[in-house]
Formats: C-alpha cells, sequence, structure tokens
C-alpha cells in the first residue's frame, strides 16, 4: 500500500506533472464550487432556523430533473437554471409553510418530516423521469476547452466557479447592505428579541428557506452537464453539503466558501490519492475541526 | 384607550413556564402618560410580567388590552407595531449587527395616536451621543453602559407610545444609573407611558407615578412612591429592606 502511494506520488513530479497539479487544483476548486452553491443553502436554513433540512440534497437533484426538462422545452439552458431555482423554492417555501412550519422547536419531528420528503420527492422523480440515469448536454455557448498555456481545462466548470462567485457575492451584499439582510442576521442573533424589535420572524423564516430552496435547484441544474441525472444521486451528494456546514460554520457565508473549496479540494485529491478511502478523505478534516473547533470555522458558540 | 384612561390594561393573567405556575392572576393598569413601577425580589414574576405584555410567553387565561384593543393573542411583531417597544432584561444586543442596524432594525414612524416630534436617528443619537462614535462598530464590541444605551435608543426608534423597562439600572455604575435616570425624565416629560420593572427601590420610587409590588406572582401593594417610602412593614416584608 505505502509503496504504491510512494510510487503514485513519484509518477507526479516527472514529466508532464506540472499540468496535473494545476488540473487536479482546477477541478477541486470547481467542484468545491458546486458544492458551495448546494451547501449554502443548507447553511442558511441550518444557521437561522435551526432546521436541518435532511431533503436539501433531493431539492438539488429535483432541481436538476427540472432543468432537464425546461432544458428540452425551451433549448434556454439559462432559463434551465432560473426556473429549476424558482421551482424548487416554490417546493421549498410550499413545505416550510405547511409543514415545517407547524413543527418549529421540533428537531425529531423536522428531520422526520423532512426525511419523509426525501421518499416522496425520490418516488416523484421515479414516477415523472422514470429510473434510468440521464445524460444532460452543456450549452453551446460555454462548452469548449479553454488553452492558458499547455494548460488546459473545460470552460463548462469554469462557468460553474463563475456563477457560484455570483452568487456569494449577491448573498453578502443581500445580508450586509439591505434591511432584510440584517432582520435574517438580528434573527439567527436572537429570534426572540428580532420579533420583540418588530421583525416578522416567520415570514423571514420563509424567505431564507426559500431562498435556501433556490439556491439548491440552481446548483442542481448546473451539476447537470457535470455529474448527471440519477435517482440516489441526492443521498450521495447530501454528506458534503452537510461536512461544509459543520466544518464552515452554521450560517457563516465565509464559511461556507472555505469549507466548500477545502471539501472540493480534499475530495479531489483524496480521490487521486486514495481512491479507496473517498470518505475517509472527505470525513477526516471533518472529525478534526469539530475536536478542535465544534463550532466549526466561522460559526459562533452554540 | 378606555375611558379610564389607561395605555395598557392587564387584565387577571396567569402565565406558565411549562408546569411551573409564576404569574398566578395579575391585574394592573399604566394609565397614559404616566410611569408605573413593578417592584419584587428575584424570581417573584417581574420579567415575566413584561414577557407576558411583549407576547415572548403567552398567558394561559387572562387579557392584556393596549389602548382599548385585545393584544393577548398577537405575535411579538404585531404588539411591537402597535406602538409598544422593549428594554429587554441583559440588554439583548444583537452582536452581529453595527450599532447603526440595531438602531434602524425596528425604526417606524409614530402611529396615528403619536404625539409630540418623532424619534428618528439624529434625535436619538442627540440623546445618546456617545453611539454617534460608534455607529460602524458591532454590538459586541460595545461596553455594558453602552449597550444599554443602544438598548434604549433602539426602543425609541419604533416611536412607542408604552415603553416596558426590564430592570434597566442592573449592572450599570451610580453615574451611568444617573444619566439613565436624566433621559427616564425626558421622557417622563414627553408624556410616554411607561412600565418600569425594577429592584433598584431609590430609582424606581425617584421616577414613578405609581408602584406596584410582586410577590410569588401576584400584586401584594399597590400605592403611590410617596406612600410605599414610608411604609417600613411592606418594604421589609416584601422587598427585604
Amino acid at each position: 500500500m505505502a509503496v504504491i502511494f510512494a510510487r503514485r506520488v513519484l509518477c507526479l513530479f516527472r514529466g508532464t506533472a506540472m499540468n496535473y497539479w494545476l488540473t487536479q487544483l482546477f477541478n477541486g476548486f470547481s467542484y468545491g464550487a458546486l458544492i458551495f452553491l448546494l451547501a449554502m443553502g443548507l447553511s442558511l436554513i441550518f444557521g437561522v432556523m435551526q432546521v436541518i433540512n435532511v431533503t436539501h440534497g433531493t431539492y438539488f437533484l429535483v432541481g436538476t430533473y427540472i432543468g432537464l426538462s425546461i432544458l428540452t422545452w425551451t433549448g434556454n439552458f439559462y432559463l434551465a437554471i432560473l426556473g429549476g431555482g424558482l421551482v424548487i423554492a416554490l417546493v421549498g417555501i410550499f413545505i416550510e409553510r405547511f409543514f415545517l412550519r407547524r413543527l418549529r422547536g421540533n428537531d425529531l419531528g423536522q428531520v422526520l418530516i423532512t426525511f419523509g420528503f426525501v421518499l416522496l420527492l425520490q418516488d416523484a422523480i421515479l414516477l415523472i423521469w422514470g429510473p434510468d440515469p440521464k445524460l444532460m448536454g452543456e450549452p453551446k455557448s460555454i462548452s469548449f476547452t479553454a488553452h492558458i498555456g499547455s494548460f488546459t481545462f473545460p470552460s463548462y466548470r469554469l462557468f460553474v466557479i463563475v456563477v457560484a462567485a455570483a452568487v456569494a457575492a449577491g448573498l453578502w451584499l443581500f445580508e450586509n447592505k439591505t434591511k432584510f439582510g440584517s432582520a435574517v442576521r438580528a434573527a439567527v442573533d436572537d429570534v426572540e428579541m428580532a420579533s420583540g424589535m418588530g421583525v416578522n420572524v416567520p415570514l423571514v423564516f420563509t424567505v431564507v428557506f426559500g431562498l435556501g430552496s433556490f439556491l439548491a435547484g440552481l446548483g442542481g441544474v448546473l451539476s447537470g452537464p457535470w455529474l448527471g441525472l440519477q435517482y440516489g444521486l441526492d443521498l450521495e451528494i447530501l454528506p458534503y453539503a452537510f461536512v461544509v456546514v459543520i466544518v464552515g460554520g452554521m450560517g457563516s457565508l465565509k464559511g461556507a466558501i472555505l469549507a466548500s473549496l477545502l471539501v472540493g479540494l480534499v475530495d479531489n485529491f483524496g480521490k487521486g490519492f486514495f481512491p479507496d478511502l473517498a470518505y475517509f478523505t472527505l470525513f477526516l478534516p471533518m472529525a478534526v475541526i469539530l475536536a478542535v473547533r465544534p463550532q466549526g470555522l466561522f460559526g459562533r458558540t452554540l | 384607550m378606555d375611558d379610564r384612561g389607561l395605555m395598557l390594561q392587564v387584565d387577571d393573567i396567569h402565565t406558565y413556564y411549562g408546569e411551573s405556575y409564576v404569574l398566578q392572576g395579575i391585574s394592573l393598569g399604566v394609565p397614559s402618560g404616566t410611569v408605573m413601577a413593578v417592584l419584587g425580589r428575584n424570581g417573584m414574576g417581574k420579567t415575566t410580567l413584561i414577557r407576558s405584555i411583549i407576547g415572548f410567553t403567552k398567558p394561559r387565561a387572562g387579557r392584556i388590552i393596549f389602548e382599548g384593543r385585545d393584544i393577548t393573542p398577537l405575535r411579538s411583531h404585531q404588539i411591537v407595531s402597535l406602538g409598544i417597544a422593549l428594554v429587554p432584561q441583559g440588554r439583548r444586543i444583537f452582536p452581529s449587527l453595527t450599532v447603526r442596524e440595531n438602531l434602524t432594525l425596528g425604526e417606524k414612524p409614530p402611529g396615528a395616536n403619536g404625539r409630540g416630534e418623532a424619534w428618528n436617528l439624529d434625535l436619538v443619537l442627540d440623546l445618546f451621543p456617545r453611539l454617534k462614535e460608534r455607529l460602524s462598530n458591532t454590538g459586541n464590541k460595545l461596553s455594558g453602559g453602552e449597550q444599554q444605551m443602544l438598548a434604549f435608543a433602539r426602543a425609541l426608534m419604533t416611536n412607542p407610545r408604552l415603553l416596558l423597562l426590564d430592570e434597566p439600572t442592573e449592572g450599570l455604575a451610580p453615574l451611568l444609573v444617573r444619566a439613565l435616570g436624566d433621559i427616564l425624565l425626558k421622557l417622563k416629560e414627553r408624556k410616554l407611558s411607561i412600565l418600569l420593572v425594577e429592584q433598584n427601590l431609590k430609582f424606581a420610587l425617584q421616577f414613578s407615578n405609581h408602584v406596584h409590588i410582586l410577590n410569588r406572582g401576584r400584586v401584594v401593594h399597590s400605592s403611590s412612591p410617596e406612600a410605599l417610602d414610608k411604609n417600613h412593614e411592606v418594604k421589609a416584608r416584601f422587598l427585604g429592606v
């Protein structure tokens, strides 16, 4: 085992090693950007509402399927991204408004009902789109291979990075420069006192849940041409989102960005070096950070 | 307002924390434009009374009437929007909001029943000049005294007609207590109705028009501040002084 690993590492430093490292770095970084889109909504919902939304990964996957359908009907990829996000936002708002709101303060009840919706939505996928894996094409305008010197990379992944950066910037502006954003932060600080200052907390919760769901749906559509569409993918990807939330700190934008990139890179290099230990390399940093900083990198003490 | 000129009327409320029976039938009124003090030792239900009025902990029985309207079933943010503001025990400043954001979070114009000049950021900062230098600091960077000023200032920004003060002098240095007293006098001059919950007997006697004493969830004494000051038996029995 050790010998195989040593030989593998040695190989990397010969010949075209530089390009290998750059490519891996880029892949890890872009995968991190995709994970950020998945995890940020979960973190927001977790941080503001203390809801452990197990359905989040399924929102992501259903978003992908909806994006595929919109793409098939309209042929417009950008419309698919937006539509997938909006439909999932409506699904999320419906579930929050009529189910989660009744279970406020009941953690176990909330986990159970969000898990119930995983099963319901998975069945909906089987019913509407069928059990066979599907492929989704990249839009032609961004489907090419870019070159910088001898380094080549698929431009679609660059597009995902750009979208994730735009989302992060938009969220930062929303949180810090709008009145509604300060109400959201006040609710994270002290939900009771926020209502005592006149903040309509149920409305804040609904909007935050809708926004988090929107991000999941949008990220889902973007993942389509990259990860493909497959029944069960939602529960495969959900642990990544939870690792990001735990490592970065609940509700922290800065934490989610850094943790997503960390998870993307660790996962990418981990799979490269230790393909048999993929989950181990993913969960090791989480375990270490949990032991040293239980509130996450940028979370506050609970 | 009802025919007796009451801004707030608490009518036989019974409030529980889980199984613990805290307020066992409390009735009291705050006449418009007066400062009503509620005294009592720790754990006698003073904070629970405030929490019941603002809607944090709903009474299981009884009614709370504000300006003639039953607010008992309303949510806190609706109660606040009607014109009640809270300066809570422990200040509860939002640590991740700047001083400016803390101030503007609940900012609203006075309602139809408002009188006098409306509070706005400039006027509130004139009243608390210390906060002016701190506008872009976050709430967790303030001293205890500054936090208390901010708690007052952000409550005024909602242009309330009734102010609920929950132990505002707690943990403040004597100099700051005096400064707080000056501000209370200014608010009194503007005919703001105030419900003041205090442990500090001297402070409460100095600024109130009327006092109630709570003991084990019931009102056991009600009089003018002067009458209470002379009643050594009641003071010794219920306040331990």
